[in-house]
């Protein structure tokens, strides 16, 4: 039997599958599914300090609206003491799952101003959250905005954060960085405890009947691997004392394989688990071990890395020429007649 | 003991506080002007808060205030200790009861926040019409005169009433008393307990009905005893008024507070003495005070205990040296010899002159008259003026004062300039828009400066009759004695104006004490405003000597991130000039008031607030004031010249705020008022406003179709007639085949928009360039203002198209018919008015109307302006509204009186044929009228026969020509709101349905009383909450179309606008031409829903596609035809109840104060929206129903 055991963000799991921040962490409940169906930990759902400065607003708005006009209906709803606005449910579900559960229970910030990343972070620390995973959701649509401006909101908001909390925080990553590697060190310089590759942007369609924006989520198939694999297999081993996860594109015990091997301490899931539901995670792992009983593997720790650039026979096959080899099996796979 | 808190509260809230904690059971129903006391009651209930026993009350809400006084008469007969708060028609509904409880000395308190009556025209505002309609009941009765009173003589009638065995009615003056906040001492719980021992609630339980003790109470009696029956209650009356005494005396020595049953005030030496009753009483003895301390032998008897009225201690608290009684009454009976509380002084005299016990020398001459009805502001002129009849040889006896008679001739005269000096007390007030938070903002100023020991403080608020853009005007005194001025501010010493647009339309100064200072949000600097004020405005700041500040509150709203509320700008603005406080502790103290009041909206809000204070200081500037008056500007006439004599004369009067000064001559003797007056008055309240873009429109009519305020209209035109437009006109070709000279226009009304955006929501058509922009999008209106103003006259020159040409079966078709209802003061966007917009313009010319009360018959039928109109040929719809609870009731009557007279008009038709012409009459009386030209027809048949009877002599003649007109199908519907259909008019409702009789009910559903604020209806929807249902609804709506559709020979059609328009268009049809009853069942979205109401019409098509509001039809006629007349026009459900639900705070707030309880019955309320549906599909697929 394997031992499937591995450290993320200082924290020890059992196995290195996690269950990331969806709709299915909204809830103890859910949190709870997810432990007995076999996850090693749960990123929460994110807080998003603007929707909750936007539902501030909105209430402010919606409760006031049409009140002291009119002598006969100087309100509209009953005066209410404790209707929640601010991030107390969201603590709550920290405190109820970390009561409720034995696995770590990682905390998603999305935060926009200094405040926000800092206040919040800090209620999160005291609510009971093991570790929080920063999620800075960020497009950077205005064209003055310069790369080198991009990554230093990064880097300032977990320096902000870093200053605010003790527990591990780990930081979600776009993979649109001109030098992701620069990025990652300095990061990691600033004092991240774990990386998490890669957040997956809000990309939106078009509905053609209506011609409006359509702003809505795909899940994420087998086939995103592909890119934080590459990152992942570049920086293990490069960035001391810095956990790597992986993210996207998680739907069986293989993709699982194929990031431990880049160099993940942890892998996410969420579509996968959105799918076919919290019991996922436990036959994932199930088939983890199996593969790597059949083929004699002692641990992860074992093979944790063992396909990164570090390690492979021929490191460039992650660089310029295996781009080449892309492009030429593509054409291999689909001949075109001439 | 606990030490006693003083607090700045209204007179509901004070009186609540009491009767809430006195009580185990309220029995409720909402209206105006007490529902604030049931809903307090019910919020602490939610609260879970205790009574003085440790347990918490039962609030019930109940379908009418009818059901309330059964529930309560129960309760009562079962032991608990039971109350009710109400008013008015809602006071009249508990009559029946009322004898009930008081005939078997059931001791009980029902508070009441006296209102007007219902007569010539409805009045939500008070006197004493309602108390006095139940004098006779066997209740006593308390009045309480201030907020203060309404605390204590709460917890007195509730300790009388259980001593006595006698019900209490507890009054004070709606809204002067009910809402007006004013500082108060709180008594403690155990005040209570000790005023209400546990001996006597004990005694109360002991008279209940049990089976263990049984007995038989409510039997029918005969001509043997009733008679003693009644009279064998005599010694609890006669024992009324000692203890009530006895409890005042006692609360005396317990708070320090002395109340008599006549309280006197003045001077003991007066010879003219005022009578009255209520908060008349603190205006009078302000007036007495003042006057008695100038030498003037004057005084005031405050009734307290008008029932039992206690002629004895009348007489003991009267004056030896009385000469003259003025006696008082705030209530109004046609036909009387006098006025209630007059016929009662004159009686206890009369009978003490008899028995030789009166206390004067001699009889003292007695006048009595009527002040203050419906809220008159009764001023100490008034006073002063009734003191100074009273100086007369004789007196004018059924004396009117507040108001000019001069028909009758019973006013007195008075000098409205009279006021007493009242030093000490700043007088402060405020202009604002209910939007923009000016109430609020105020309210919080009284609580800072209540909070303080050192001060009194009284704030009372008038609101305008409109639910958009409507005008506030906040009066607010403070001062260091107890404030007794229960009446309007006359002269103020600070004037905060806080809409620059006011300067224009309203005489914001016209109240101004010399010196006042004047304070004014506005767009210009202070170097610039000078020279935008209009010269009256000019010449009162110079000849006053009025300090001027001037800030641009929207430009720090702005920068504070506030959007647009000023309301604490202009806040921190009054604390910083008037002086009432130190600056900075002022400034500090609205830091803390916005922490407090913000608290549960968020540290944003709160950080927000702050910064605005912040910001507010360095932007307030004072003017420089030139010496002369240098404007040209002059204030707007409130309504252009060509409007019609009556609005000239009375309608713009109201609408400038100076009804007051209407004469009796002016106003109608029987409430009967010209229609179609809203079209006068341009009320621009939105700075934004659809502008049209016609190379992008597709003519589908929809935004017309949806518009609220009927503000976007289409008429289609032979193109020639653009030789006449102005510049800038717009329109298109008609998008039809075969018409390439028509002309298509679309034309905004835009000083009559609110800016609601729900046309740009509906439009469908985008711009092929840019997809942002839609065939009508909203913009700036100040650029456009002039140009469309003159575009609007111009398409006022254009002909109505033809009903005879227009295809009532589309939605875009239906647009070219004519509104005749328009420009409502309803709220930006509502979702009934459109409804009712369709309404006239498919069958408007021959409309009559019956308005339950409610939204609808206020934005439909409030003064000064109403929406009803009519066409060019002078057609339109006949509006009447009767009650709340009897409306489909007063339908009925419309057309059981419309099918005799039409019976009368065929009868003696044919019995005149040979004179009218016997082809015309065969023509007229067997004419179809289904088709717009067949009906335009049978009035050119109507009008002929109309013009040969002129030539006809006979009184059978006479009798045809009065009622020939209903030869002419008329369209009898009924309308009102869900409180009305599920509620408190569901019996009536039920039995006009079960008739079989052609008339047309539209149910407005919001699924909640919008009308007064908010408050749970049988309609309300599983896991919403409102107002009696805080912790969310937790049983189903109930489902009227069902119930409807089991008589079989019903019209039903439930129908949602904002989801298929089609489907509401045919169901209006439909019903119309159905020969019997029909109901639709129309979804109205709300300012109550807690939505951004631009979105309404998506919540609509929400509420459609989740399945919560189906859309279907059932009609009888399609049986003949052997198929189903059931038939579902919405799909199946394809989104999830809460994808339609959350979007509304009325859903959302659960979910956010009890996120379990609110997943729980979000869950139940999907189960039963699938469960509908499937039953739906199921009568949907029976074939032949």
């Amino acid at each position: 039997m394997a031992d499937l055991s591995t450290t993320y963000l200082g924290l020890p799991l059992k196995h290195p599958v996690v269950a990331s921040a969806s709709p299915l962490t909204e809830s103890v409940e859910n949190v709870k599914r997810l432990e007995d169906g076999g996850a090693a930990a749960v990123v929460l759902a994110s807080l998003f300090e603007e929707q909750l400065r936007h539902e501030q607003q909105a209430y402010d708005h919606l409760t006031t609206a049409g009140t002291e006009s009119f002598a006969e209906s100087l309100s509209y709803f009953p005066e209410v003491e404790d209707y929640h606005v601010g991030p107390d449910r969201y603590l709550e579900l920290i405190r109820a799952c970390r009561a409720a559960t034995e696995i770590p229970v990682i905390a998603s910030l999305n935060g926009v101003t200094d405040e926000g990343w800092t206040g919040y972070a800090r209620q999160m620390q005291e609510a009971g959250a093991s570790a929080i995973e920063l999620n800075v959701f960020y497009i950077p649509a205005a064209l003055d905005v310069s790369g080198r401006e991009v990554e230093d909101r990064y880097v300032n908001v977990l320096n902000a954060v870093k200053s605010a909390v003790d527990i591990p925080v780990a930081i979600k990553l776009s993979p649109f960085f001109s030098a992701m590697g620069a990025m990652a060190r300095r990061l990691a310089d600033a004092g991240a405890n774990g990386l998490v590759l890669f957040n997956r942007f809000y990309q939106p369609d078009f509905d053609l009947e209506k011609r409006e924006v359509r702003p809505n989520l795909t899940l994420s198939t087998p086939v995103e691997i592909r890119l934080p694999l590459l990152w992942l297999a570049v920086l293990y081993g490069r960035l001391d004392g810095v956990s790597l996860a992986a993210t996207r594109g998680v739907h069986g015990a293989e993709e699982v394989i194929k990031y431990v091997m880049a160099g993940a301490d942890a892998v996410m899931t969420t579509s996968a688990l959105l799918k076919n539901g919290p019991d996922l995670a436990g036959r994932m792992v199930a088939e983890l071990e199996a593969w790597m009983d059949q083929r004699g593997y002692e641990s992860i720790a074992q093979m944790k890395g063992s396909m990164s650039q570090l390690k492979v026979q021929d490191p460039s096959a992650f660089e310029r020429a295996n781009y080449i080899k892309v492009l030429e099996s593509y054409r291999l796979d689909y001949p075109t007649v001439v | 003991m606990a030490e006693r808190e003083m607090t700045t509260i209204d007179g509901n809230e004070a009186c609540a506080h009491v009767a809430y904690r006195i009580n185990e059971v309220c029995a409720i129903y909402p209206i105006t002007p007490s529902s604030t006391m049931a809903e307090l009651a019910d919020q602490w209930a939610s609260e879970e808060r205790r009574n003085i026993w440790g347990n918490i009350p039962d609030v019930m809400e109940m379908q009418s205030e009818a059901g309330a006084a059964g529930a309560v008469h129960g309760a009562l007969q079962s032991g608990a200790l039971t109350t009710t708060f109400t008013a008015s028609q809602g006071l009249m509904l508990m009559i029946p009861n009322m004898y009930k409880i008081a005939g078997e000395l059931t001791p009980a308190v029902f508070h009441v926040a006296a209102r007007a009556l219902a007569a010539q025209g409805l009045s939500i505002f008070g006197d004493h019409q309602d108390v006095m309609a139940v004098r006779s009941t066997g209740f006593a009765m308390l009045a309480s005169g201030s907020v203060q009173e309404s605390h204590d003589m709460a917890l007195i009638a509730q300790a009388a009433s259980l001593r006595a065995r006698v019900p209490f009615v507890h009054f004070f003056d709606g809204f002067r008393t009910s809402h007006e906040v004013g500082k108060l001492e709180l008594l403690t719980d155990d005040d209570l307990r000790q005023m209400v021992p546990d001996e006597l609630v004990l005694a109360h339980r002991g008279r209940a009905l049990s089976p263990e003790n049984p007995f038989i109470r409510g039997t029918a009696q005969n001509p043997d005893v009733y008679f003693q029956g009644r009279e064998a209650s005599n010694s609890f009356y006669a024992a009324v008024p000692s203890v009530v005494a006895a409890v005042m005396e006692e609360f005396a020595g317990l708070t320090g507070r002395r109340y008599r049953l006549f309280d006197y005030y003045g001077d003991p030496q007066a010879e003219r003495v005022i009578v009255v009753m209520g908060s008349g009483a603190e205006v009078a003895r302000e007036t007495v005070e003042y006057l008695a301390g100038r030498g003037e032998a004057v005084g005031v008897l405050q009734v307290r205990l008008y029932r039992p009225f206690a002629a004895a201690d009348f007489l003991a608290a009267m004056p030896a040296s009385t000469r003259t009684l003025a006696i008082l009454d705030r209530t109004k009976e046609p036909g009387a010899p006098g006025e209630p509380l007059y016929l009662d002084v004159i009686s206890a005299l009369a009978e003490a002159a008899a028995a030789g016990t009166l206390p004067t020398a001699t009889m003292p001459r007695v006048f009595g008259g009527r002040y203050g009805l419906s809220s008159k502001d009764f001023t100490p002129a008034m006073v002063k003026g009734v003191l100074d009849e009273a100086k007369k040889e004789q007196p004018k006896n059924h004396f009117t004062v507040g108001i000019v008679d001069d028909v009758t001739h019973t006013s007195l005269d008075y000098d409205p300039q009279f006021r007493p000096a009242n030093e000490g007390v700043v007088r402060a007030m405020f202009f604002g828009l209910g939007a923009d938070g000016t109430v609020g903002a105020n309210k919080n100023t009284i609580k800072i400066i209540g909070d303080d020991p050192e001060f009194y403080a009284q704030g009372y608020f008038v609101y305008d009759s409109k639910k958009s853009g409507s005008q506030t005007v906040s009066h607010l005194r403070f001062g260091r004695e107890p404030i007794r001025s229960s009446y309007l501010i006359e002269k103020a010493d600070f004037i905060a104006c806080h809409q620059f647009n006011f300067v224009n339309t309203t005489d914001v100064l016209g109240r101004a004490a010399e010196g006042a200072t004047f304070l004014l949000n506005a767009p210009y600097p202070a170097d610039e405003v000078w020279d935008h004020l209009p010269r009256p405005m000019q010449q009162q700041i110079i000849e006053k000597k009025l300090p001027f500040y001037v800030i641009d509150a929207y430009a720090v709203a702005r920068e504070a991130g506030m959007g647009t509320r000023t309301n604490t700008i202009m806040q921190t603005c009054f604390f910083a000039i008037s002086g009432v406080m130190e600056r900075d502790a002022a400034i500090d103290k609205i830091k803390k008031a916005i922490a407090k009041t913000y608290k549960l909206k968020g540290d944003e809000v709160i950080q927000k607030n702050f910064e605005a204070v912040d910001r507010t200081l360095a932007n307030l500037h004072r003017v420089t004031v030139p010496g002369v008056a240098s404007s040209d500007l002059e204030l707007a006439p409130p309504v252009p010249a060509q409007a019609p004599d009556f609005v000239q004369r009375v309608t713009a009067m109201m609408m400038a705020g100076r009804g007051d000064d209407l004469p009796v001559s002016q106003v109608p003797v029987d409430g009967t008022y010209p229609s179609g007056t809203t079209k006068w008055e341009k009320r621009n309240i939105s700075l934004f406003v659809p502008i049209w873009e016609p190379d992008i429109c597709i003519q589908c009519g929809n935004c017309s179709f949806v518009c609220p305020h009927a503000v976007i209209r289409s008429k289609f035109y032979d193109q020639d007639r653009l030789a006449d437009a102005p510049e800038g006109f717009r329109s298109a070709p008609i998008d039809a085949r075969g018409f390439p000279d028509i002309r298509y226009t679309l034309q905004i009304y835009l000083e009559d928009c609110t800016g609601c955006g729900l046309c740009v929501e509906v439009c469908p058509a985008k711009s092929k360039e840019a997809a942002g922009v839609k065939a009508i999008n909203m913009a700036s209106k100040e650029p456009v203002l002039e140009s469309e103003r003159a575009n609007v006259d111009f398409f006022e020159t254009l002909p109505v198209n033809d009903r005879g040409r227009v295809d009532f079966s589309t939605v875009r078709g239906s647009q070219f018919l004519e509104p005749l209802f328009e420009f409502s003061g309803a709220c930006a966007g509502c979702g009934e008015t459109p409804y009712l917009k369709l309404l006239s313009q498919l069958f408007g010319d021959r409309l009559q109307i019956a308005n339950a009360t409610g939204c609808s018959s206020i934005y439909g039928g409030n003064l000064p302006t109403t929406p009803w109109t009519k066409n060019a040929e002078g057609r339109g719809p006949a509006w009447s509204n009767s009650l709340f609870e009897d409306n489909a009731e007063f339908g009925l009557g419309f057309r059981l009186a419309a099918d005799k007279h039409e019976d009368l008009a065929q009868t003696l038709a044919r019995q005149l044929a040979d004179r009218i012409g016997p082809d015309l009459v065969d023509e007229t009386l067997l004419a179809q009228q289904r088709t717009e030209v067949q009906i335009h027809l049978q009035h050119g048949r109507v009008a002929a026969m109309k013009e040969r009877l002129a030539g006809i002599e006979g009184p059978e003649a006479r009798q045809l020509e009065s009622v020939v007109d209903h030869l002419i199908r008329r369209s009898i519907w009924i309308v009102g709101g869900d409180g009305w259909a599920y509620d408190i008019g569901s019996g009536g409702l039920d039995h006009v349905l079960s008739t079989g009789r052609n008339v047309n009910i539209l149910v407005m559903d919001t699924e909640v009383y919008s009308n007064t604020g908010g408050q749970m209806s049988k309609s309300t929807p599983t896991a919403a909450i409102a107002k009696f249902a805080a912790a969310g609804k937790k049983v189903g709506k109930k489902d009227l179309a069902l119930q409807a559709i089991s008589y079989g020979n019903v019209y039903v059609a439930r129908v949602a606008m904002g989801a298929i328009p089609q489907q509401t268009l045919l169901a209006f049809r439909e019903a119309e031409a159905f020969p019997g009853p029909s109901l639709i069942l129309a979804y109205s979205h709300c300012i109550a829903h807690g939505i951004n109401m631009a979105n309404g019409l998506n919540q609509q098509n929400l509420a459609v596609h989740s399945g919560h509001w189906p859309l279907l039809r059932f009609n009888p006629m399609v049986r003949e035809s052997g198929e189903n007349p059931f038939v579902l026009d919405s799909p199946r459900p394809r989104v999830s109840l809460k994808d339609y639900a959350y979007n509304e705070l009325r859903y959302r707030m659960l979910s956010r104060t009890n996120p379990d309880a609110a997943d729980a019955l979000i869950a139940q309320a999907q189960e039963q929206v699938t469960r509908k549906y499937e039953l739906y599909e199921e009568m949907a697929a029976r074939m032949g129903g």
